[in-house]
């Protein structure tokens, strides 16, 4: 990594916003670096972020605001890849993800959705109050290894449950691992809805999928 | 507080049960320990009905409520008329930011809010300048259809001598009547459902119970993170606009005490309960929650009790890393509600500075037994109660809406066998 390399992976990391995007413009206009390589710097920034927040120096906002950074380099860079034919980075697995029935709340939801887009995860969202045959359907169609269920009220530990529920009469459950997020979510929750596990930040349902996907957290 | 009882006995039983609440906040043990009953949308499943009668039948939410009060007999009861019946005022002024039974919900589900970025980032100067002009051509109309029309209004400001006559034409307008008129209407509905709460509390006074609070107020960071920047804009508004938030919130710090102090006053009831969502551990760092978001609320809380009020925060999710600093008010003066902070912790940091509320589990309350029940409230008497704390009971954020109504008489026949 050259100096300019560090000083951008440093920038994004130290969530220096302005300073960062304009480095990340250069590169890829003025200096025709590789975008892949930009996108490679930005995914070891990503990694410090999130090794500082399991840490306890990062908390939401530098998750949210190096998520919002990498979205725009994101929309940049990936324009000017030039992709063979089956030449798309390989992503470490599929999770399909959204808030269960009677819930609207996505705040949480959307946070996990772009840790695990950045982290190399393909995350198909179907949005808030997602019925129980939406979700049966959006599996068949999808076959996700990971379906992460979200709610923030009470009445999604019964969504929840129910939801579930479907996935093993349909003789689905054991095709996919099971976790559970939001506000309320805790082991006693997990145990009443039968889901594989559970998670209470961003960071902890990535590395959930990892460990699924058998890859070093 | 005012006590209009019909007998003497009832009098006497509600100074009786108010009295324990009060020992609590001076740090007093009272005669036994105080049991809260606080609901929303519990009351729809206490009464089994949809939460979409409860909350658009005024008769029915008084009812039931009154029902629960009498059955599991607290010390007092949350405004539990408010908490629920609002559903004809959201329709009077047409919110747009909340959904509820029949307006973006099914009947049996609870109205929830949108997290929407509610004011644009390129605002800040237009509130800080002018909060009230602010709200009347841009926030009201945007989060409410009664006020569509009110962007028509004039800018009062500099308004004087024939200027006045000039800029009063705005009134003429066929947007702006219809906006005042929808708003008239929107305030006569209020008023008939402010009423029912008031004939509901004087009711429960005659039968000899208080209410814990009169109001609702707000941290200021959590109202513009809430209600105006959203929670995206919020995050990143702490990098990219930190100077501006830091003036906002020291703005909205003095007209958020002085709506707080005045609408308390008039309520005759001295608690002011304050929701408090952006606290948690998980959500700032230490130093961004002390600089940030304890310095505009802890304004608030001195503000409150100089006013002779008892601020009642209620501190969401996991609090345990802010213990040492919200430690920072004047003893006997506050009650500190909790969430999930552990409760035995928050005991042993604050237990000389504040009375404590809480905090049985939501997953506990509504997927537990009553056996389970009945330990934890055993847990807190035990870790709390006996060793001094002045501990108000409560389910963590009040009764959850699926809590199995056997769970809620375990918790209250618990907490009289194990502590008075």
């Amino acid at each position: 990594m050259n100096a300019e390399e560090k000083q951008l992976v440093e920038w994004l990391s130290d969530m220096n916003e302005d300073d960062a995007l304009a480095l990340a413009k250069r590169m890829l206009f003025e200096d025709k670096k590789d975008p892949l390589r930009v996108l490679e710097l930005c995914r070891d920034a990503m990694d410090i972020v999130g090794k500082r927040f399991e840490e306890g120096e990062y908390f939401l906002p530098e998750l949210v605001l190096a998520g919002e950074m990498l979205e725009t380099i994101g929309a940049l860079a990936k324009p000017l890849v030039k992709h063979a034919p089956g030449e798309e980075a390989k992503k470490l697995g599929k999770v399909l993800i959204g808030t269960v029935h009677g819930d609207l709340h996505d705040i949480g939801k959307n946070i996990v959705s772009f840790m695990l887009d950045i982290n190399g995860f393909e995350v198909r969202d179907i949005g808030i109050d997602v019925p129980v045959d939406k979700f049966i359907a959006e599996i068949s169609a999808y076959q996700p290894d990971v379906v992460a269920l979200s709610g923030f009220l009470t009445l999604a530990f019964d969504s929840m449950k129910e939801t579930i529920a479907a996935f093993e009469q349909k003789g689905m459950r054991d095709k996919f691992k099971i976790m559970i997020g939001g506000g309320q979510i805790d082991e006693t929750v997990r145990a009443y809805t039968h889901a594989d596990a559970f998670g209470v930040n961003a960071v902890e349902a990535v590395n959930l999928c990892k460990g699924w996907m058998g890859v070093a957290a | 507080m005012s006590a209009a009882t019909a007998t003497p006995d009832a009098k006497a039983a509600y100074d009786q049960r108010w009295q324990r609440i009060l020992d609590c906040v001076a740090l007093k043990q009272p005669d036994r320990m105080p049991v809260v009953l606080y609901a929303t949308f519990w009351l729809a499943k206490y009464g089994n009905v949809s939460c979409r009668q409860l909350m658009y039948d005024y008769e029915m939410a008084r009812e039931i409520s009154e029902r629960a009060v009498l059955e599991f007999d607290p010390e007092a009861y949350g405004p539990l008329f408010l908490n629920t019946a609002s559903g004809r005022p959201l329709e009077a002024i047409g919110s747009k930011q909340i959904e509820w039974p029949g307006h973006g919900v099914g009947d049996h589900q609870p109205y929830q809010y949108l997290d929407r970025e509610y004011m644009k980032p390129e605002e800040y100067d237009d509130f800080i300048f002018d909060p009230t002009g602010y709200y009347l051509h841009t926030y009201l109309p945007r989060v409410a259809k009664a006020f569509e029309g009110f962007e028509d209004l004039p800018i009062f400001p500099g308004l004087h001598y024939f200027r006045l006559i000039a800029g009063m034409r705005s009134f003429a307008k066929p947007s702006v009547r219809a906006a005042l008129e929808n708003v008239i209407k929107a305030a006569e509905e209020i008023d008939r459902f402010v009423g029912h709460h008031v004939a509901f509390t004087e009711r429960m006074t005659s039968l000899g119970y208080p209410c814990t609070n009169g109001v609702t107020a707000i941290a200021p960071y959590d109202f513009i993170a809430d209600y105006f920047r959203g929670a995206r804009g919020m995050m990143t508004d702490i990098y990219r606009r930190r100077e501006k938030l830091l003036e906002l919130l020291d703005k909205c710090s003095i007209f958020l005490l002085k709506q707080a102090v005045a609408m308390a006053k008039a309520s005759g009831n001295p608690v002011v309960f304050i929701p408090i969502h952006w606290a948690p551990d998980a959500y700032m760092s230490d130093k961004q929650f002390r600089e940030l978001w304890w310095p505009s609320c802890r304004k608030m809380l001195i503000g409150i009790i100089d006013a002779g009020l008892i601020p009642m925060p209620l501190w969401e999710a996991d609090c345990t890393k802010r213990l040492e600093i919200i430690r920072d008010v004047p003893p006997g003066k506050c009650i500190y509600w909790f969430e999930r902070t552990d409760m035995v912790k928050a005991h042993e940091v604050l237990g000389d500075v504040v009375a404590l509320r809480g905090n049985l589990s939501v997953s506990l309350m509504t997927t537990g037994t009553p056996q389970q029940v009945d330990a934890a409230v055993k847990h807190l008497v035990d870790k709390v109660w006996a060793k001094g704390g002045k501990l108000i009971l409560d389910a963590s954020i009040g009764l959850p809406d699926e809590a199995p109504v056997a769970n809620v008489r375990a918790m209250f026949d618990a907490a009289r066998r194990y502590a008075g």
